[in-house]
């Protein structure tokens, strides 16, 4: 194999996952294709319901049944269409070589097991130790993470801890078995900032102890300029623009991208700089319109926009991006940060 | 004091008491949410509130609008303390004094249409007729970014944005003078987080409106404010104009808080230093001896754990730069 697939981890194609509601089907995700390389951390951003945690969940196979169908799609992890294998095999590789971090610690433990007990629980399933192996393991895990005394917090229920400390027995369970993909769904969305940079600077030194890759979904610029390699930007269902972290900061080619870079407030910026945000709101998902579905809040949009979708094409080296007019930003013929 | 404060918040106290036992009631111990905190706020100027989950820059808003008693201290609302007046004098304040909050979900009734919510401060305070009364509302739809038209709709039928805007309408109903911003902005994402702060500083300067804003990103609050307060476990720890606040902050606790805030910006944060805060805040019930912050701070010494520092002024000017710390300034 050439060195450039060996890289590869993880590749998702053209993957469709849509949820069959009263009131119509929701595409939720429309077609998403990426890859994730060995050792990197891809940042996948966009606001409310554009899809990246949907995203998330159909890796995993964790989409709510009945209402969710992946409909389309390949995912290729170690050579194998996980979309393709059935729930048993699927287990093999659930929660040890590919696992998942949830935003919401609270919810996402169980209320009525102590904390050691699920931590636990993966290495019991997934590696067949015994108990007293297992208990060694996670205690050695939860001091991985940071948890002070482990010995004593093993015994603790998960209503004992703080947030912080909740989401740190979540990525202890997440890493038990060193996996090489690690999802992490908006990880730090529910704590507070202080407690949010001690989670992301774990994450980021397990990751580079284990050589494995992450997966960050989140709705914070700043985090992604912070921890990502590369970055996929998602609106209404749809990748729009795919590119290293630079670029998309420096060098986004998609209105909405650019929208968004002129949105956010820095804390580097002199105070009361007239924000610029993106007119309108995003469309429901139901009713999409034809053609480019960002063109009704598009400054920039043409006639040809109101056609057709426009295709992820790669406009430069490892720069894809889903817009008509992409070539004239990369010219300079149209300008990004003016107006 | 100056002559153009509208708003001084002096030693501000509000003690939660904590009960145990089912029946017996027994008084067991009492939670400082906010422990003599004293701020000002100029005429026509935001102020900022900033600080973590629970500590207590939520409970100060509700202490100066009397949503809850204040357990001591002075709020000095143009020269009147809000404190002593009577709930008839009250209310005539509420009608300069209003508040927007950070769910637009729960602070807007499901079963009044936003015509009618946007009408009731109108009906409470007995102003104008009917007729007088519709032409305002529309008047203040349009003016928060609203279409006119939409009178007649539930809140259910507007997303998040639009539903802070109606909230916001509500606020400016009475012509307020001063409006207490609760995480106005937390709860929407960002290309419409802009869209309410361009609203909220464009109000500001049509209706020459004061801002206690509060929220817990400091981006944001750095954002609108002129002048920013930090808040640690229910005490002020640093109190500066914003730039002064980003470029030289004085407290550890700031200074960890700005680190910790990353910047959008892929190459300026790969130079940027991050210092790591560790541990959790303390829990209120039983905070620490000395200065609240003394276990996580990378500066503390012996005597941070036996006195709590005051906060003082590290400025040339009176009382443009406080900051509450035995080592104010020693970088971390």
């Amino acid at each position: 194999m050439a060195e450039t697939e060996n890289n590869k981890i993880l590749e998702i194609k053209n993957l469709r996952t849509y949820f069959y509601t009263d009131d119509g089907v929701v595409k939720a995700v429309d077609g998403v294709s990426f890859d994730l390389k060995k050792g990197e951390t891809l940042g996948i951003v966009g606001e409310t319901g554009c899809g990246k945690s949907v995203t998330a969940l159909s890796i995993l196979r964790l989409i709510p049944q009945p209402m969710g169908k992946i409909v389309e799609g390949e995912i290729i992890f170690d050579g194998k269409d996980l979309l393709k294998l059935g729930q048993k095999e699927l287990q093999n590789f659930r929660g040890n070589r590919i696992s998942m971090i949830f935003q919401d610690p609270m919810t996402s433990l169980n209320p009525v097991y102590t904390v050691g007990n699920q931590v636990m629980e993966s290495l019991v399933v997934h590696r067949k130790l015994s108990k007293e192996e297992a208990r060694r393991g996670s205690l050695k895990l939860l001091e991985m993470v940071g948890i002070p005394e482990p010995k004593r917090r093993f015994a603790s229920y998960p209503h004992e801890f703080s947030g912080g400390m909740r989401q740190r027995v979540m990525i202890a369970m997440a890493i038990a078995n060193s996996p090489s993909v690690l999802i992490a769904d908006e990880p730090t969305t529910a704590l507070d900032v202080t407690i949010q940079a001690q989670i992301l600077e774990l994450m980021d030194e397990l990751k580079s102890k284990t050589n494995s890759s992450i997966i960050i979904i989140t709705h914070d610029l700043g985090v992604v300029a912070k921890y990502a390699n590369r970055v996929m930007v998602m609106y209404a269902g749809k990748p729009i623009e795919f590119s290293n972290v630079d670029n998309i900061f420096y060098k986004p080619m998609h209105p909405y991208t650019i929208g968004l870079m002129k949105s956010i407030t820095r804390l580097d910026e002199k105070n009361r700089k007239k924000l610029k945000p993106i007119e309108g709101l995003p469309p429901s998902l139901i009713d999409l319109p034809k053609g480019c579905i960002f063109r009704i809040r598009c400054k920039y949009a043409i006639n040809q926009c109101k056609k057709e979708y426009p295709p992820l094409v790669e406009i430069e080296k490892d720069h894809r991006v889903s817009c008509y007019r992409a070539k004239e930003f990369m010219d300079g013929i149209l300008e990004r940060f003016g107006n | 004091m100056e002559n153009n404060i509208l708003l001084e918040v002096k030693n501000l106290k509000k003690y939660f008491n904590l009960r145990s036992g089912f029946l017996s009631q027994r008084f067991a111990g009492s939670v400082k949410a906010v422990d003599d905190i004293s701020f000002f706020i100029r005429r026509g100027e935001t102020f900022g509130l900033v600080g973590e989950t629970g500590c207590g820059k939520t409970t100060v808003a509700r202490v100066i609008l009397r949503l809850v008693p204040q357990t001591g201290g002075e709020a000095i609302y143009n020269k009147v303390n809000i404190f002593k007046l009577t709930s008839r004098e009250m209310l005539k304040i509420r009608r300069e004094i209003q508040v927007i909050f950070q769910d637009p979900y729960a602070s807007l009734s499901p079963r009044m249409t936003v015509g009618d919510i946007i009408n009731e401060p109108f009906e409470i305070h007995k102003i104008g007729d009917k007729r007088k009364r519709i032409k305002k509302v529309k008047e203040l739809l349009r003016v928060v970014g609203l279409n006119p038209e939409h009178i007649h709709r539930y809140p259910h039928e507007f997303s998040s944005g639009q539903r802070q805007r109606v909230g916001v309408a509500r606020a400016l109903a009475l012509t307020p003078k001063l409006l207490l911003c609760d995480e106005p902005v937390s709860a929407l994402d960002v290309s419409v987080q802009a869209q309410i702060l361009n609203l909220l500083t464009d109000l500001q300067k049509e209706f020459n409106l004061t801002y206690l804003f509060i929220a817990h990103d400091l981006s944001v609050v750095k954002h609108v404010s002129d002048r920013i307060g930090v808040m640690y476990l229910g005490k002020l720890f640093e109190v500066a104009n914003s730039e002064d606040l980003y470029k030289k902050p004085l407290h550890p606790y700031t200074m960890g808080l700005l680190s910790a805030i990353p910047i959008p910006d892929p190459e300026l944060e790969r130079k940027r230093r991050r210092i790591v805060l560790e541990g959790d805040v303390p829990s209120p019930i039983n905070p620490p001896s000395g200065c609240s912050f003394h276990q996580r701070c990378p500066n503390a010494q012996d005597i941070c754990s036996k006195e709590e520092p005051e906060l003082k002024n590290y400025s040339k000017n009176e009382n443009e730069h406080l900051a509450a710390c035995f080592f104010a300034g020693k970088p971390i």
